[in-house]
């Protein structure tokens, strides 16, 4: 093992952390959005809606990304002519577009199976009570059934960001030059893959360390109801009592 | 299924056109089972009613018909002169207008057996919720008004804490100043005190009987024999969906005409 090179490795990979970062913060929360309607879709209780929203996560759960990857950017290249047409092929030929979408449209897939678990494992007497005090529509679910549906999913919704920093890894293989793409490109210049990839390796971990602290903090931000109870709890002003 | 939507004007719903709430002739089955077989009530305002039965009677099912938490299949149900529109679905009868019932219930409070209370805010928090959101009152007004109403259940002191926190007591005490905070016009309880543990029951009973003092009209489905014969003015037994007794606490329980509610109170000694 040569420390010397590693160390320089690590400097040139830190330069596509930026990208990495950005492919997984931009297919998290665009997926999170598509996640969200394809959830309530499920939930609608109307079959045209919840039918299309099924085969959307058999579809795209059941089939590995990387397909999906070479199936946007090398298939769509294909209807180029139609694509100029509808004025979309700006979007489709740049590589960085399509992996965002496909690593959207799977990400979707999954988190909608998380956010429903969610939506269903909110006590139904809490909804109840909301309702004998007269909310209805968006405001309880904006008040009551979101918050808590939230809470519940969000272990499982960590580990779907993980899995999302650690896909952006497949975009390198339509040229993008993230963390993966520029360890490739390393590889090919000096024949040292040993220590290259772990190098790499070694970054994810470090990315995926302080995403888990983040996600940690917020659970326990939200969750203060599963803690114990303050111990001491201030007095009230004499002038309740 | 006939008379769903039309009004029932017999002489009993206009005599007490001024009832806080009155239901008339309500039926409901789930399934094959009807569990209420026309069951008609009123009261006035500053009632207190205590409604008994055994389990399956249809007593809590009449309760909850009230705030149309369960929609009867047929029947009228009244709250300060309002009749609750309804209308036949596919599914079965459902409210007409969502905002009419959404009104109605910010007015009729509904206490619960497990108390209900929403997790993931603090007891101060679930004490303002309806009334900023639903009601939309000022906030300042809200907590000066719920901190009030905390004191006055005794669990001012544990205002910022979470329902997960608190005994079954402390709960239910918070479910309670929830309600109160709605300015109902009626209280519905059910079953309030058949989930807390023996030595927990007392501290809920006591903040019951004091809103009953105040002269709040309270609708209360429950097995405390006690409450029902010292607090509340009226007594509704219930059996098989309908009213098989009713009248002042001291008529019924001094002389029952129906052999199934003496061997109701003998068995609840």
């Amino acid at each position: 093992m040569d420390f010397a090179f590693m160390r320089d490795s690590f400097v040139t990979l830190l330069g596509g952390v930026p990208l990495t970062l950005n492919l997984a913060f931009m297919s998290v929360s665009l997926g999170a959005i598509l996640a969200m309607l394809l959830a309530l879709m499920r939930m609608s209780g109307f079959k045209v809606l919840d039918w299309p929203a099924q085969a959307y996560v058999f579809v795209f759960r059941g089939t590995p990304l990387l397909v999906q990857i070479f199936l946007i950017y090398y298939g769509l290249g294909q209807f180029r002519p139609t694509l100029q047409e509808w004025g979309l092929w700006t979007f489709f030929r740049e590589p960085y577009w399509c992996a965002v979408l496909a690593l959207t449209l799977n990400t979707a897939a999954y988190a909608s199976e998380i956010i429903r678990g969610g939506l269903q494992s909110v006590p139904h007497n809490q909804v109840e009570a909301a309702r004998a005090c007269g909310m209805s529509g968006f405001l309880l679910f904006r008040r009551i059934v979101f918050p808590i549906a939230v809470r519940q999913a969000l272990p499982a919704y960590g580990s779907e960001i993980i899995l999302m920093v650690k896909a952006t890894s497949l975009a390198s293989i339509i040229t993008m030059m993230e963390v993966t793409g520029l360890a490739a490109k390393l590889i090919s210049q000096s024949f040292r893959a040993v220590e290259v990839f772990v190098v790499a390796g070694l970054i994810y971990l470090i990315l995926n360390f302080i995403i888990t602290r983040i996600i940690m903090a917020i659970e326990w931000w939200l969750s203060p109801h599963l803690r114990r109870p303050p111990a001491i709890e201030p007095r009230l002003e004499a002038a309740h009592v | 299924m006939s008379n769903g939507v039309a009004s029932l004007s017999t002489p009993l719903a206009s005599a007490e056109a001024a009832a806080a709430v009155s239901v008339a002739n309500l039926r409901k089955s789930f399934g094959n089972l009807e569990v209420l077989k026309g069951v008609s009530l009123s009261a006035r305002e500053g009632d207190v009613i205590s409604i008994l039965g055994a389990s399956g009677s249809g007593k809590s099912t009449m309760l909850r018909c009230i705030n149309m938490l369960e929609v009867p299949d047929s029947g009228e149900i009244r709250i300060g002169g309002e009749t609750i529109g309804l209308r036949q679905s596919r599914k079965g009868m459902v409210p007409a207008d969502q905002r009419q019932v959404d009104r109605i219930r910010s007015r009729v409070a509904m206490v619960f057996q497990s108390f209900n209370l929403w997790s993931h805010l603090t007891i101060l928090e679930n004490v303002i919720e309806a009334p900023i959101h639903v009601q939309k009152r000022p906030r300042h007004e809200c907590i000066a008004e719920a901190m009030e109403l905390l004191n006055k259940v005794g669990i001012a002191d544990k205002r910022n804490q979470y329902p997960s926190h608190l005994s079954g007591g402390q709960q239910q005490r918070a479910a309670i100043a929830r309600a109160l905070a709605m300015h109902p016009k009626v209280m519905l309880f059910d079953e309030p005190t058949s989930a807390l543990d023996p030595e927990l029951v007392g501290e809920v009973l006591r903040v019951m009987r004091s809103l009953a003092e105040e002269g709040r009209t309270m609708l209360v489905v429950t097995h405390e024999m006690g409450f029902a014969r010292d607090v509340s003015n009226r007594v509704v037994f219930l059996h098989k969906g309908v009213v098989e007794e009713e009248g002042p606490p001291a008529e019924v329980f001094g002389a029952p005409k129906s052999e199934r509610f003496k061997q109701f109170i003998s068995s609840h000694r």
